[in-house]
């Protein structure tokens, strides 16, 4: 007989209010009368997030495995669940804006309509929308949060496909363009289906060589061990692969630009700043908790991948011409510069990954809001050349845009320059001297395509037939001004955050 | 603690967020109350030089507050001889920066209220850089700096703004992330060795650095500054932003910005990484007097006034390099004068070519000529600039030109002899532009243009008397910049090689 696992109701609180709310969502969205769904499924929704927000805050400090020694509970586990209840909240409310589109929702009704046909042009015409996005959403967090908190590589990859099949599915459901948000969805699901079996097949082989999934468990079978290090070097290969591909590192980014352009905005924002936290999670754990004290296997592969990464995402996104493209790329190369810190094997590389995560999780969830803004007769402006003399039309947005393009470009003062700061110390710490210098050249590239949007806001004259630009409701001014003071907060007076990560750089077990 | 500083820095930040807090519309009184703070801050900047100590302390007016505690980074102001009357160089050039720009026609529709509110940003960033003793923090001044000056240039610049201001921003920050690696790597060095990293530059100045890891550590703050300063093979970014700034901007940026390069050098490589500071002396030397050579020939072969202007800059910053790397405190202290020099007498020159300009709306020498008969008041205050620029005797040029020449002919004759060449091409492209815009046959078109106004007049006036009194006594300056370059020196461990004539006497006797 096998007895059941103890579970640490408190340490997982924070998982079990955004579990919670995505189940009562199924809920509200089978018996709540339409006319309510909308603002019922946002305030569930909401209620989840904060609550797991508040819960991390309450718990904070807490060190323990549970669940079998599945899940951990501890300093980067609520690091991570925190920051991504805090990105799923500023997220959540540009997923329920309405008011930019005339449709009354971002998102088709019946997304299974072939595009084309008559009833795809009815729902185009209609106001009619459905509210099945906040259940996908928060499946998909809580999903990311067990992503990386999990101890057990068996329970990782479980918590791989929850937090990867609604985010499929969100790729797809664009009211506007539709065949080139489905064909987003297909490709999203397709790589990242193949990705999952490299995962599976990395995982079935380092349980052939540890004959456990348990990542201290592997970490300490590996320790002196008269083996065979085959097993051992390809599972852990396997695996990595599959953690980089959903981190959008080179050379496993392709689907980045195209998911990203083609998925509707707020989606997109939801994306690319919390999957890219839990896959950085995920990966800091299993390298480190897993494979610290054989750091000689993965240490030289990440040196190489952050270089190519840097190297891909700063030069690919100067080619661009649409913005939504053009903040994949950065997102590329962000995933360079986060590796940099990541390579360390340090505490410092670990709470300076922590720290950088949240900076960027803000800046960007910030950035794709603006996008969401820009808008003209066909739906946003997507187009960069639309976005020429924007601050003169508004001159709030411009500016706000601006302060997210030089936080991301890492300007002094704004937090992704404090995030740059961390992840280069600890870099150059561990002797990373050569990929620190190649990370600042490659930061000095993508300077110049955020400010090639600054220059086309500020110093030319705008197109005649330009973009409108929305006056932002008021969940999207929420989540606006969240990120744009946190984006500077972070970047004057970023002591009390740095102390936290540094207290939470500490792994259980 | 002396708040004194901090105020003068805040002063500038202050008033340029209420110069752009006033409503549109209200033209003149942004103007006035940006011309009554920079007036304010002279007051301020010139306390702080009359005020200073020349035998006192090496850093005075020191002030500091912890900023960022797990960096070990303070906010930490102070400044020496060299520092203090660079500081009162920007006091004594905004108010004639703001009067000169008072009725300037901005491209486009855009308002002079941004362009005052980002001058008096500028002036704050500008101090700061100067009074920061903590390298964290001049690095945050460093870059910043880069952000107004790059909207100054992009939004009321020439023809070629656009381009211009990209490439100035791209040109600094590449140097500036060069920098950063160095910047870090200092910390990670301090950490090694005192425990505890630290910016400040007092600590710093204690370490014991080898001297492989010095010269890494000097390239990366050496790039930085050749870009910033410009040295030649770093300086194509400089003609381009000098031509297409305003002519505000071009006084600061070639007066004031480009110093933070050769104060740099002073301030942080020399004392820092003394051994390096040696091993890379032939090398800056060299680059020092090609400068010398080649802005001369380039400056001859201009036909554009303004890049003209911008060009015999370059000549002069090879001369305040030589000044640097000859290690002589005679060289040293001739540099920083040079540099306080230099931003007095480029200035005049460039306000003088932007008036030239306004009345004759070209940019070309070409089409300007016999001038003098018509406006001889412009005429005679271009003749003094132009001879001041040229080093005559009698204008202050001549006295750091001469102490340049003097202090490295001791230990750098060689350096020396090339560069007395650069004076003599010197007199030759300033005297022919002089020559062609003012006398010969009047060009027709300009018959009617009227001479200086009141207005201008009180622009100039303060830099003309200042080029005379600086160069028939310029004491009370060098009395405040020997002791700081002394104590460089005394850093760097060189000691002025005595002359061997004095000992000649001396066995005569």
């Amino acid at each position: 007989m096998i007895d059941s696992p103890s579970v640490s109701y408190t340490g997982l609180s924070p998982v079990l209010f955004v579990l919670g709310a995505a189940l009562v969502g199924v809920l509200v969205e089978a018996f709540v009368p339409r006319a309510y769904r909308w603002g019922v499924q946002l305030g569930v929704a909401l209620a989840g997030t904060l609550g797991a927000l508040i819960s991390v805050i309450l718990i904070a400090g807490r060190n323990e495995l549970t669940l079998s020694r599945a899940v951990a509970v501890d300093g980067p586990a609520l690091f991570i669940e925190g920051t991504l209840a805090l990105l799923g909240v500023l997220s959540l409310l540009l997923l329920a804006e309405r008011s930019p589109d005339m449709g009354g929702s971002a998102f088709v009704a019946q997304a299974a309509v072939p595009v084309g046909t008559v009833r795809d042009r009815q729902l185009a015409t209609q106001t009619y929308s459905q509210t099945e996005v906040f259940p996908l959403a928060t499946f998909a967090l809580a999903g990311m949060m067990i992503f990386a908190a999990s101890n057990n590589l068996l329970v990782m990859f479980v918590a791989l496909e929850v937090l990867s099949l609604p985010l499929y599915l969100m790729a797809g459901l664009a009211r506007r363009r539709r065949l080139l948000s489905q064909e987003a969805a297909l490709k999203y699901f397709l790589l990242g289906a193949f990705t999952s079996a490299f995962f599976l097949y990395g995982l079935a082989l380092l349980y052939g060589y540890a004959g456990t999934v348990d990542l201290r468990g592997i970490f300490d079978q590996a320790a002196g061990s008269e083996k065979s290090d085959a097993l051992f070097v390809i599972g852990l290969a396997f695996l990595v692969v599959g953690l980089l591909f959903k981190a959008g590192v080179a050379p496993f980014h392709a689907w980045t630009p195209d998911v990203y352009q083609g998925a509707p905005t707020s989606v997109t924002a939801f994306m690319a700043s919390c999957t890219k936290v839990a896959a950085f999670g995920a990966i800091i754990r299993v390298l480190y908790v897993g494979f610290g004290n054989n750091d000689w296997t993965w240490r030289p592969v990440l040196y190489g991948v952050a270089i190519v990464t840097l190297v891909v995402g700063s030069v690919l996104a100067l080619t661009q011409t649409d913005v939504k493209r053009m903040l994949a790329y950065s997102s590329i190369a962000h995933a360079g510069f986060i590796l940099t810190g990541t390579i360390a094997n340090s505490p410092a590389g670990l709470s300076s990954t922590l720290f950088y995560l949240l900076t960027y999780g803000l800046t960007t969830v910030g950035a794709f809001a603006v996008v969401m803004l820009v808008r003209d007769a066909d739906g946003e402006a997507g187009h960069l050349s639309q976005w020429a003399g924007l601050a003169k039309r508004s001159p709030l947005v411009a500016a706000v845009f601006s302060l997210f393009l030089l936080a991301l470009a890492g300007i002094p003062l704004t937090s992704g320059f404090t995030g740059k700061f961390v992840v280069f110390r600890a870099g150059l710490e561990a002797g990373a001297a050569p990929l620190v210098v190649i990370a600042l050249v490659a930061s000095a590239i993508a300077a110049f395509f955020y400010l090639r949007v600054i220059v086309l806001m500020y110093f030319s004259e705008p197109a005649a037939d330009g973009p409108t630009v929305a006056v932002p409701g008021l969940l999207t001014t929420i989540s606006l001004a969240i990120a744009t003071a946190a984006t500077v907060l972070l970047g004057v007076a970023p002591g009390a955050v740095l102390d936290l990560a540094d207290r939470a750089a500490l792994f259980v077990g | 603690m002396s708040t004194l500083l901090l105020v003068t820095l805040l002063l500038p930040l202050v008033g340029g967020g209420v110069v752009a807090a006033l409503p549109t519309g209200r033209q003149a009184l942004a103007k006035q109350l940006t011309l009554g703070i920079s007036l304010v801050v002279l007051v301020l900047t010139l306390v702080l030089a009359v005020r200073f100590d020349p035998g006192g302390e090496r850093f005075q007016y020191t002030s500091s507050y912890s900023w960022i505690e797990s960096f070990g980074v303070s906010f930490a102001l102070g400044v020496d001889g060299i520092a203090v009357v660079l500081i009162a160089l920007i006091g004594v050039l905004v108010p004639i920066v703001v009067a000169a720009s008072w009725n300037e026609e901005p491209p486009g529709k855009r308002s002079m209220q941004v362009f005052f509110a980002w001058l008096l940003v500028l002036e704050t960033m500008m101090i700061g850089v100067f009074a920061a003793t903590d390298i964290f923090l001049f690095y945050v001044f460093f870059e910043v700096m880069l952000v107004p000056m790059y909207f100054l240039i992009g939004s009321f610049g020439g023809p070629r703004r656009q381009y211009a201001a990209v490439k100035f921003f791209l040109y600094s920050l590449f140097g500036g992330l060069i920098m950063l690696a160095s910047v870090i790597g200092l910390y990670v060095v301090s950490n090694n060795q005192l425990g505890q990293g630290t910016f400040a530059f007092a600590d710093l100045l204690a370490l014991e650095i080898d001297s492989t890891t010095q010269r890494w550590l000097f390239l990366g703050f050496f790039i930085a500054f050749a870009i910033k300063a410009p040295l030649v093979p770093f300086h194509t970014w400089l003609p381009d932003a000098g031509a297409e700034a305003p002519i505000g901007g071009s006084v600061l940026l070639v007066g004031v910005l480009d110093k933070v390069g050769t104060f740099g050098f002073l301030r942080y490589c020399l004392p820092l990484f003394p051994d390096a500071s040696k091993f890379f002396a032939p090398l800056a030397l060299v680059l020092s007097v090609v400068g010398i050579i080649y802005g001369a020939l380039l400056a001859m072969g201009q036909s554009d006034m303004k890049r003209l202007v911008a060009y015999t800059s370059i000549a002069h910053f090879g001369f305040i390099g030589l000044g640097v790397f000859a290690f002589t405190s005679q060289a040293g202290t001739g540099a920083v004068l040079y540099m306080v020099n230099h931003g007095i007498s480029t200035g005049a020159l460039f306000l003088i070519v932007g008036i030239l300009i306004d009345r004759g709306g070209s940019r070309l020498i070409g089409d300007y000529g016999g001038l003098a008969k018509i406006a001889p008041v412009l005429g005679g205050a271009f003749l003094i600039a132009a001879l001041s620029s040229l080093a005559l005797p009698g204008t202050n040029s001549f006295v750091s030109e001469f102490l340049v020449l003097l202090g490295s002919y001791t230990t750098q004759p060689v350096f020396a002899i090339i560069g007395t060449a650069g004076v003599i091409l010197a007199a030759l492209y300033i005297l022919l532009m002089y020559q062609r815009t003012m006398h010969g046959p009047p060009n027709p078109r300009l018959a009617k243009v009227r001479d200086l106004d009141k207005r201008e007049l009180a622009v100039l006036g303060p830099l003309i008397a200042l080029i005379i009194v600086l160069g028939v006594y310029p004491k009370p300056i060098l009395d405040i910049i020997t002791p700081a370059v002394e104590a460089t020196m005394s850093d760097l461990g060189v000691t002025d090689p005595v002359p061997t004539v004095a000992d000649a006497e001396a066995t005569r006797d």
